[in-house]
Order: C-alpha cells, then structure tokens, then sequence
C-alpha cells in the first residue's frame, strides 16, 4: 500500500530524518504562497499513486510563485486513476554539496531485509545497474534488535568517512528501524541531499506499507489520517469491481476476489489463485479478449457463483461466459456448476446458450457432469489442457 | 527417492482441530501418510481420525520422533506455532497459514536457519511424493490426489498449490509422472525458493527434470536463471510464467499477495528473458509443458 510522498515524509521526520524545506498546497493560490514563503525556484510534485503518473508528468518546476499556481492548477487537475491528487507538494530547490539514495526493502533471495545506498541521486535499482560501483548493499535481521553497526558498515563500504559516515549512519539506521516497525516493503528516499552544513535532508522519499501488516498499524495509520478503507489503489475501482467485493463480503464461505474489470467480451468466471493468472493469460494467448478477471475458490457456496455469474453476465457486451478452473483440491466442481446455472435460469436464458465452455476439474466432478449434461452445457475434464479450453472457450464467443 | 520426505517420515499438524486441518488429515491419512500428532492448545486430550492432540509440541517431541510439522493456525498465531516447532527440534516445517507479513516470514526463516530447520511456505500447500507420502494438503481428497499425482521422473516447485496439482495432473497424464512435487507458497518472503531447492532434486536419481511454475512479483525466478548458469546442473529446467497480461498492468494485484509487479525485476517478461537466456525452456502454453519436458529428457 503505497503512502502518498507527503505522508512519507511526515513518517521521516516523526522519526528524526530531516527532510528539505517543502510544503502541501492543495490550491493554486496555497501553492503561490508556499512557493513565496519558501522563495526562489521551486518543485512541484502532484501527490499521486498511479504509476504512469509517478514515472511521467506529475513534476513541474517554477521559477516564481506567479508560475508555481498557474502549474500547480494544471498538477491539480491530473487523473490520477479516477481519483485527483491528495495536494500538489511544493518542494525548495536547495544546494547540496553531495546527493545520495537510500532504500530498504526485502530481499527474497535471502530472506532477509537489506539496506541499500548510493553515491548518487535516483532509483537504487536503475544505479545498481548502470553504475554498480556506486552501490553498496547490507542485509541485516528482522528477527534480532536492529544494530546501528550494520547501517555504519554499509556506509563505510562506500568509502564515507568522518563526520558524515556517523551523520549517515544515522539516517540509515533510523530508515531500516522505521521500515521494520511500521511493515513496510519499502522505504526510499531517492535524494539524500547533505547541506551546506554537512546535515542531510530527505528531497523525496516513497514508501509501501504491507497490506498484511495494516492490521497492526492502526496508531501509524490513524496519525496519518489513513482510513481503514482506503486501500490505495493504483486507480479506484469501478462499479462493477465494487459489486465483485460485495459478493465476497457478503458470504464468508468461498473466495470470490479479487474481481477486475476489463474490455473485453469473453465473461470469466475462473479459478482460483494462480490458476486465474494462468486461465486469464491462455485465453488472450488464444485470441480471446476477457471482460474481467474474476477469482471463485476455497470451495465456495452456490450462492457466491450465482451472484459472481450474474455479476459477469449483466456487463454491457458480455453474451457469453467460460467457467474454467485449474485441477482444484477442495472447490466442489458440483456447487459451481449448480451455481452458475442457477444464476442463469434466474436470469431467464438457455444455460447452453451461455457458458461456451465448463472446465472445472475437482471434487464431486461426477455430480457436476451429470447436472452439466442435463442442461447440454458443453464441458470438459482434466484431460484437456487449459490452453485447449481457452482455446475452446475463445472459438465459440469470438474475439 | 524423491526429496525431502520419504515413506517412514512421520509428521505433526500444528492447528488439527480447525475446518480445513481436520479435512486435509483425514486426507493424509487415506493417503498412507504417517500423522503422528496434532497440537491445538487447549484442545490437548481429544482426537482427529484418530490422531491424538495435544496442547503442546514438546509433549510430542518428548516422547518420539517427528521428521516434519504442518502449521495450519490462524494467521495471528502462525509466528508463534512456527517457532514452537523449530524450538521442539522439527527439521522440516511446511506453513500453510496465508497473509504472513513479511517481517514475520524473514523472522521465522531466519529462525529456522539458526536452528538447521528448513521452511516450505508460508502460503504453500506442502509436498508429495506421489503413492509414497503426502505432506500437506496438495491434491484434496486421496482418490482425487491419487488421479493427478503419479509416480515418475519430474520435480516439480510451484508458487500457485492449485497449479501444483494441474501442472503434475498433465505430467501425469503424459506418463511422465513426478519425483516430487513442491507447492514452494506464493509470498514474497518464502522459506526455500527454487534455488535453495535445487541442489536437492539434482542429488536425487529419480528425478530427470525439473517444471517450475512461476508468478509476477519477486525475485526467485531471476535467482534461478543466475543458479543456472552458474552451476551445471544436469537436469533440464522448464518453466511456466503466468500473468503475462499483469505486464501492462503496474502495481495492480491479482491473486497472491506476493503477485504484484513492483520493481524491473519482477515482471514476468523480464522473468521470461533471464529464464530463457540461462538455456530454461519457457513454456508459451500452460498445455505445452509436458510437450517440453519430453523433448529436453528425450523421452
């Protein structure tokens, strides 16, 4: 869950790691008053999620406040997945002697967080491979107190000395602790600038907090003024996906989730986990366009298919849909097919005029044949690949 | 052969007495597995299909032997259960449990290593070997686990348990069968990746290949690519990369939680591109699998 650059920041400085003169302007008129108060040039930075945005066109200079409000309006106004920016931050441009990145994440590759600094300004990731000189790594534990040692030995291996190498190691060490108390994935502060007077100060910083850990943040959470379901998309979700989460709320039995909204024409009602990822990608490879991406499993009650199928079959340019899953293990092939054809007789249609295809290879797969026969659906069992039901699927709907 | 767990390995379930635990012991237990023992706390006294529970590890420990422990508790619990096991002296821990944030998976694993233990999970659905021992909860019921896992020549390491059993259900049904098969758990912070895994199929003589099923998100794929070329392995490596549609979608999730595309690396085309250039076959179809698996053994 991504934290807004501004709320970043407030998490660094409540733990003691100065950030650069700045200040959130949430109009054009607060932005040309901050850009005065601030003086000289400034940046401008739109407080967004989306990715898009993040890497292009959420960034504006302005030489004087007259030009910071008539760009902080334009900043302002941008789309930032369905939603508008939490505020535009305007940022002093100040002279640093040196500029340095810093990031903590988790590496999979040994388990284990690693704090990550470079010599210059930027994304550790792109300078890990463009200059990997210029980069230094140490990993350290989750599972013992975190030692300020280990953030001084990552800066000393960057040949730091002197006064800055414990004025860094600081920083570095307030970062890695932070990034351990409050469950995040990441903590970055891309420039690390070092004033004139040899302290440093944050320019920019990002951070992703677990989705897993949330619970357990409520204090953090709370002081930023997060709510409990604001869940930080990477664009806000639309009606269709908002019905989807519905139905998952409103049945504790089975797993419908996440659903996602695409357009296409092929509905799909498929599962479950990685089986959606794999179903979802075969039936693009097959030519197919999905109208959404929609995962039922954990042996799910009849009453959650009917609602997800009704829920597939009523979007605008839907006529048919494919019920497939992997090789299941406790999913009951029987409920869903029951389910989907439930939901399809209630809506007053043909169940073989609606399901192009029924791969649902489980528990209680006999039952499900017979209820699928009675109803001259056309299905099929494991021995046909998911590839070839895609296939299948694709041909009858078109593309 | 086959890794990991063999006929006689006899294993605990941390977590019997919930839902899915005690459907999935029955499940073991029709499969020939030897359960041993389950621990819910304040539950110690009673039975599942026969299974004595107890309140805690070390009244089973003290008095026989345990080769593994499957941890099944809600995830608030899953931590602490995990180092009871390790604390007990279990070798071999398979975490089912989802929605383990990543500090506790890197405290558990770190944990585990400290003490000689291994991982499998968290989020995983354990290991098989298929007729000679199940450890976990792969497969469902035992006649359906029976149709999808047949003995044979391929391991198998999935990210996505439901994929476990479709992948090996195809290798089966191409009567090429599996060695073993290993749902490695689809979070970020898992305790063995591929990498860690593949030493232990490659000192195996029942295995002649290797299937990995992989997801967005993460870095073990591009660790394998690395592994690969640096060691010679003598087995073939084939791979399937799901969620390529996910390519255009950055920082949206789909399925695990471990499935996002946050970083270069995780990508699955990039994924694809590494895998590919260390010599692993890449599947384009999930159905080409088998198809591949033959021509790189020769069979």
């Amino acid at each position: 869950m991504r934290l807004y650059e501004f709320e970043a920041k407030r998490v660094l400085a409540k733990h003691r790691i100065p950030v650069a003169p700045q200040k959130l302007a949430n109009t054009a008129a607060e932005a040309e008053a901050a850009a005065t108060e601030l003086g000289g040039p400034v940046t401008l930075r739109a407080q967004v999620l989306s990715p898009k945005l993040l890497k292009a066109g959420s960034v504006e200079s302005a030489a004087t406040p007259a030009e910071a409000a008539k760009k902080a309006a334009k900043l302002l106004d941008l789309d930032d997945g369905g939603r508008k920016p939490k505020g535009v931050l305007v940022l002093k441009k100040v002279d640093a002697g040196a500029d340095y990145s810093l990031a903590v994440t988790y590496d999979g590759t040994r388990k284990l967080p690693v704090m990550i600094a470079a010599t210059v300004p930027g994304n550790v990731e792109d300078i890990a491979d463009q200059h990997p000189g210029k980069v230094a790594r140490r990993h350290f534990s989750a599972l013992l107190p975190f030692s300020d040692y280990t953030a001084k030995e990552l800066v000393s291996s960057l040949g730091i000395k002197g006064a800055e190498l414990t004025r860094l190691t600081g920083v570095v060490s307030r970062l890695a602790r932070l990034f351990l108390d409050y469950d995040l994935t990441q903590a970055n502060i891309p420039s690390l600038a070092r004033l004139a007077d040899g302290s440093f100060a944050a320019r920019d910083c990002y951070m992703d907090m677990e989705v897993e850990g949330r619970a357990r943040q409520g204090a953090i959470l709370a002081e930023l003024g997060i709510a409990d379901d604001d869940t930080r998309a990477v664009r806000e979700p639309t009606a269709f996906e908002t019905a989807g989460k519905k139905i998952d709320d409103d049945d504790p039995r089975g797993i419908v989730g996440p659903v996602v909204e695409f357009d296409g024409n092929i509905g799909l009602v498929i599962g479950a986990g990685g089986g959606s990822l794999t179903l979802t990608d075969a039936v693009i490879k097959a030519g197919g366009r999905p109208a959404n991406y929609a995962a039922i499993g954990g042996n799910p009650s009849v009453g959650k298919a009917v609602a997800l199928t009704k829920l597939v079959l009523s979007k605008p340019g839907v006529e048919k849909i494919a019920v497939m899953s992997n090789v299941v293990s406790n999913t009951r092939a029987d409920l869903v097919a029951r389910g989907v054809i439930k939901a399809i007789v209630e809506m007053g249609f043909e169940p073989k005029d609606k399901i192009a295809i029924f791969r649902v290879p489980g528990a209680w797969e006999a039952d499900a044949v017979k209820i699928l026969k009675k109803y001259g659906v056309d299905y099929c069992d494991r021995t046909v690949s998911i590839s070839e039901a895609a296939k299948r699927a694709v041909e009858k709907i078109g593309a | 052969m086959g890794v990991l767990i063999h006929k006689d390995f006899e294993f605990i379930i941390q977590g019997i007495t919930g839902r899915e635990a005690v459907n999935f012991t029955r499940e073991c237990l029709e499969y020939g597995s030897k359960v041993v023992g389950g621990v819910t706390p304040g539950k110690g006294g009673r039975d599942v299909y026969g299974v004595p529970v107890y309140d805690t590890v070390r009244e089973i420990t003290a008095q026989r032997k345990v080769d593994g422990a499957i941890i099944t508790v809600p995830l608030a619990f899953a931590p602490d259960a995990a180092f009871e096991a390790i604390d007990a002296g279990i070798k071999l821990i398979v975490i089912i449990t989802e929605g383990i944030p990543r500090r506790d998976a890197s405290q558990i694993v770190e944990y585990a290593n400290i003490h000689g233990a291994r991982v499998i999970g968290p989020n995983c659905l354990g290991l098989i070997i298929p007729d000679v021992c199940r450890f976990g909860s792969l497969g469902g019921p035992a006649v359906d686990c029976r149709k999808a896992f047949k003995p044979g020549v391929v391991g198998v390491m999935s990210r996505s348990g439901g994929m476990t059993t479709e992948i090996c259900n195809a290798l089966s049904g191409a009567g090429l069968g599996e060695s073993t098969a290993i749902s490695i758990g689809g979070d970020p912070v898992i305790g063995s990746t591929y990498t860690d895994l593949m030493p232990l199929f490659e000192a195996d003589e029942d295995t002649k290949a290797v299937v990995i099923y992989s997801e967005p998100g993460g870095s073990t794929e591009a660790e394998l690519a690395q592994w690969s070329v640096d060691n010679k392995s003598r087995l073939p490596i084939v791979a399937f990369v799901a969620g390529r549609f996910m390519d255009e979608m950055p920082g949206m999730s789909f399925g695990h939680a471990g499935t996002i595309v946050e970083k270069k690396l995780d990508s699955p085309a990039d994924k694809i591109r590494r895998m590919r250039d260390a010599g692993i076959s890449v599947a384009d179809e999930i159905g080409d699998i088998p198809k591949l698996v033959k021509e790189r053994i020769g069979a």
